[in-house]
């Protein structure tokens, strides 16, 4: 046994989080950790990890007991986290990134061509073209996490945690890491992988641990487990059908927004597209195709060079976002942390903020926003285990239910959703797309930009797909399926792309 | 916080218990420039009884009302991510341009209540235009605001300094003495500039905590795309900030001018670092997203407490004010930033 916990318990405060958990790591297996958002993963592998202190209980590494005082200690012993949100030196190059901390000298200098070297060595390995000069700031999400990949790999790693790996990798880039994690499970390293897609976890996972509410609630080889045993044990109860059925779209049911010719220089080339009265439009395409970027254009967000928006048949002209909420388009936007939430300000404030105006008569009223939260509360069902005072204390789950609260305070008519379950468990996924099969009954419209085939295929009534900033075609019924989409996506099939598709 | 109990009940006693440890560290937040002034005056009391006279009191007051009145202006453009540097030099710039309006309006009015309205409401109009030229050439220019700000401040500075031929501008005797009461008059036995300060706090205290403007200051100080996802006019409400600084600068100079009735290129040399420093001493935090106008009040008293008692004392020498200063300034942050830590989880 390479790695095994015992009995391990931790609590914030007065709240347990973690309740006589254990868990076994072997050499050279792949195991992966599952469980909904809160259930206390994260603090599981931050205490492996070295990055916090469990309330009682031990971490046993070679055999002999292990009391980390810091991650460096942990990462001495070869037990190196790779971390959800990035943690990289922006401004730094990928060389100088992948050895922060711990730089090869030669006397008192730095030793710049042996770190080159090296790095260069690693990311060979992981088949990636970073040049290891380049400055991280200048590359994309997926080339950063495959930055902090070599960074683990350069240490001598034995354990390596991997915290939601792809939740920003495309396709490619995740078979690119899913062999990488085959070699290093060769070589011995034993894997802890956090992830909530369970197709992800079928393919790659040797054993399997789940987590519910801090307990451990499973824990065995992944053989015989089916995905939908795994769904059941982390929530708790059966999930029956995931994604709910689409509303019925009568024939004659109106347009109520259109986008023509829509041009935004060097993003998106030529796309058009229409959205009707209770209907799920879906955007597919590989990350990078400018499908945010041409709902962003739209809603006036981003300065567009050509095309025109029509509302409810009318030309409207959107020059800010707050031209869109007039006009009861609410927009969700994928980066929740970065650009949904004010990740210090309190729970209610964030709410309140998209629509202020309603709650100022003039001064702000602050019972009837504290009205407002709570009834978000109950309507979104977000739940505040801990004594949570902001946005950033929340679990993820629970900030995309705070989201989607802000953003349906406009009572919109159009809902444009982007990624709605990003790094969000079962249970809320299930719950969101509920969510939204209740907007189309009521008369909303949703657009749904995800790189998530299943939830395209299982909620959309069409589906328009993206190539290299052109909308190369809108799918309809038997269409609608995995094959046709990656034909549309890649560029293969429906409108010129005159640039080569890459990802 | 009452939603915590409806939805859970098991983690009831729980929650409660981390909103007693929570509520114990907010308190220190917000209490601790109040109790610091308290200890200084207990300080001030214990050096020389004469501390506590009404006459001490009420001078130290109305001499700090000037940087009080600037540093609230400063909460809302540092709550809201920014910074003006320019405020000293635009006290000089406004108080020599309000001179040789008066100067030169007394042959067509007379020295009298015109003319002095007149300069009142050029300085009103000089610092909602200077302000707005930093909101802009910021946002628009899309240059930080500390850049352009170092910039303007140096063209204020220079430009009173031509303006008064690098020697001093000085306001005509007879409309000083209509206008004197500005800052020597007093009401209810209070000193008018006393007055305008708490005017220009309740003022701010409620825009910053009961507005929109507010609210968005605060959202916009802590992520600025959050803001512009949230449909707030992110230029808009920034620019905002600066023109209202730029008024809060116009009204300090409005009652600075009578007390001395002159201006050169050497008037409100430092005050922009004496304004931001009572903004930090009152718990504001420098980053942005979080304000506090009572803070800020309390931390521009306090430094002008602390020279008043080294006046009142022959144990320091009243040089090492600075120094005094300074010392208060690091140990407030220090002492907000243990709490923080405290607080979090």
């Amino acid at each position: 046994m390479l790695l095994s916990a015992r009995k391990l318990c931790r609590s914030f405060g007065e709240n347990q989080v973690l309740f006589d958990v254990d868990l076994d790591l072997q050499v050279g297996e792949v195991h992966a950790l599952l469980g909904e958002n809160g259930a206390g993963k994260s603090t599981l592998v931050k205490i492996l990890a070295g990055y916090l202190r469990p309330t009682s209980g031990e971490v046993v590494v070679d055999g002999s007991q292990r009391h980390y005082r810091s991650s460096g200690e942990a990462e001495a012993d070869g037990v190196v986290m790779i971390h959800q949100e990035l943690a990289l030196a922006e401004q730094l190059s990928v060389e100088e990134n992948i050895f922060l901390g711990r730089e090869l000298r030669r006397g008192m200098f730095l030793d710049r061509r042996a770190m080159r070297q090296q790095s260069r060595e690693a990311l060979a390995e992981l088949e990636t073209d970073v040049d290891p000069r380049a400055r991280v700031k200048d590359l994309s999400t997926s080339d950063q996490q495959m930055v902090e990949i070599a960074k683990a790999i350069t240490r001598d790693v034995r354990v390596l945690v991997m915290d939601e790996p792809t939740a920003t990798l495309t396709e490619n880039e995740v078979s690119v890491l899913f062999a990488l994690i085959d070699r290093l499970r060769q070589r011995g390293v034993a894997i802890l992988y956090i992830s909530h897609k369970l197709r992800e976890i079928e393919q790659i996972a040797d054993r399997v641990t789940v987590l519910r509410d801090g307990h451990l609630v499973d824990s065995g080889p992944m053989a015989g487990r089916s995905k939908e045993e795994l769904a059941r044990l982390m929530v708790g109860r059966e999930i029956t059908e995931m994604y709910p059925p689409r509303t019925h779209l009568p024939s004659d049911a109106p347009v109520v927004l259109e986008a023509r010719d829509m041009v935004v220089p060097g993003v998106v080339k030529q796309a058009s597209f229409t959205l009707r009265q209770g209907e799920v439009l879906g955007f597919g395409g590989i990350v990078g195709a400018g499908r945010t970027a041409l709902i962003e254009a739209v809603l006036g967000l981003r300065s567009k060079s050509a095309g025109q928006v029509l509302r409810n048949g009318q030309p409207v002209v959107l020059r800010h976002l707050r031209d869109a909420v007039h006009q009861r388009i609410a927009y969700l936007t994928e980066d929740r942390k970065g650009k949904g939430l004010v990740l210090n300000m309190d729970l209610r404030s964030n709410v309140t903020l998209l629509n202020l105006r309603a709650h100022c008569h003039p001064l702000i009223d602050r019972r009837r926003e504290e009205q407002a939260f709570q009834q978000a509360i109950q309507r979104f069902d977000i739940r505040l285990r801990t004594a949570a005072r902001t946005a950033a204390e929340l679990s993820g789950g629970n900030q995309q239910k705070l989201l989607l609260a802000k953003v349906m305070s406009i009572a919109p008519e159009v809902v444009i959703i982007n990624e709605p379950t990003r790094g969000i468990d079962v249970g809320t996924k299930h719950q969101i797309y509920h969510f939204i099969h209740e907007l189309t009954e009521a008369g909303c419209s949703v657009i749904l930009i995800s790189s998530e085939m299943g939830e395209l295929i299982g909620l959309s009534h069409r589906v328009a797909v993206m190539c290299a900033g052109v909308l190369t075609g809108v799918l309809e019924g038997e269409q609608i399926n995995e094959h046709e989409i990656m034909q549309y996506a890649s560029g293969i099939k429906g409108a010129e792309v005159d640039e080569q598709c890459h990802g | 916080m009452s939603s915590v109990m409806a939805n859970n009940k098991t983690t009831n006693k729980a929650a409660n218990q981390m909103i007693k440890q929570k509520g114990f560290a907010i308190d220190l937040k917000t209490w601790g420039p109040f109790v610091a002034l308290v200890v200084l005056a207990l300080l001030g009391v214990l050096i020389n009884p004469a501390f506590l006279g009404l006459d001490n009191l009420s001078n130290m007051l109305t001499r700090s009302a000037f940087i009080g009145i600037i540093a609230i202006g400063a909460t809302f453009v540092i709550t809201a991510g920014g910074l003006d540097l320019s405020v000293g030099a635009m006290a000089a710039f406004i108080a020599g341009v309000m001179i040789i309006l008066m100067n030169s309006l007394v042959e067509q009015f007379g020295a009298g209540l015109t003319t002095v309205l007149f300069g009142v409401g050029a300085s009103l109009l000089l610092g909602l235009c200077a302000g707005f030229i930093n909101g802009m050439v910021t946002t628009k220019g899309k240059i930080e605001a500390f850049i352009v700000t170092l910039g303007t401040m140096g063209i204020y500075r220079s430009l009173v300094t031509y303006l008064a031929d690098g020697g001093t501008l000085t306001l005509d005797w007879a409309v000083r003495d209509i206008y004197r009461p500005m800052y020597y008059g007093s009401f209810l036995g209070i000193t008018i500039p006393v007055w305008v300060f708490l005017f220009v706090a309740i003022v701010g205290y409620i825009l910053l905590n009961y507005t929109r403007f507010g609210r968005y200051c605060f959202a916009i100080g802590s992520n600025e795309k959050v803001a512009e996802y949230s449909a707030i006019h992110v230029d808009r409400i920034k620019t905002m900030t600066y023109m209202l600084q730029g008024v809060c600068v116009a009204l300090a100079t409005i009652i600075y001018v009578p007390r001395l009735g002159s201006a050169s290129g050497a008037t409100g040399v430092l005050w922009e670092l004496e304004a931001i420093a009572a903004v930090i001493i009152g718990g504001t935090m420098l980053k942005g997203g979080h304000g506090r106008i009572w803070g800020t009040v309390v931390g521009a008293i306090m430094l002008t407490m602390i020279g008043n008692i080294l006046n009142l004392t022959d144990a320091i020498s009243n040089y090492l004010n600075g120094t005094v200063q300074g010392i208060i300034i690091i140990v407030a942050v220090y002492l907000q930033r243990a709490s923080w830590r405290k607080a979090a989880p």
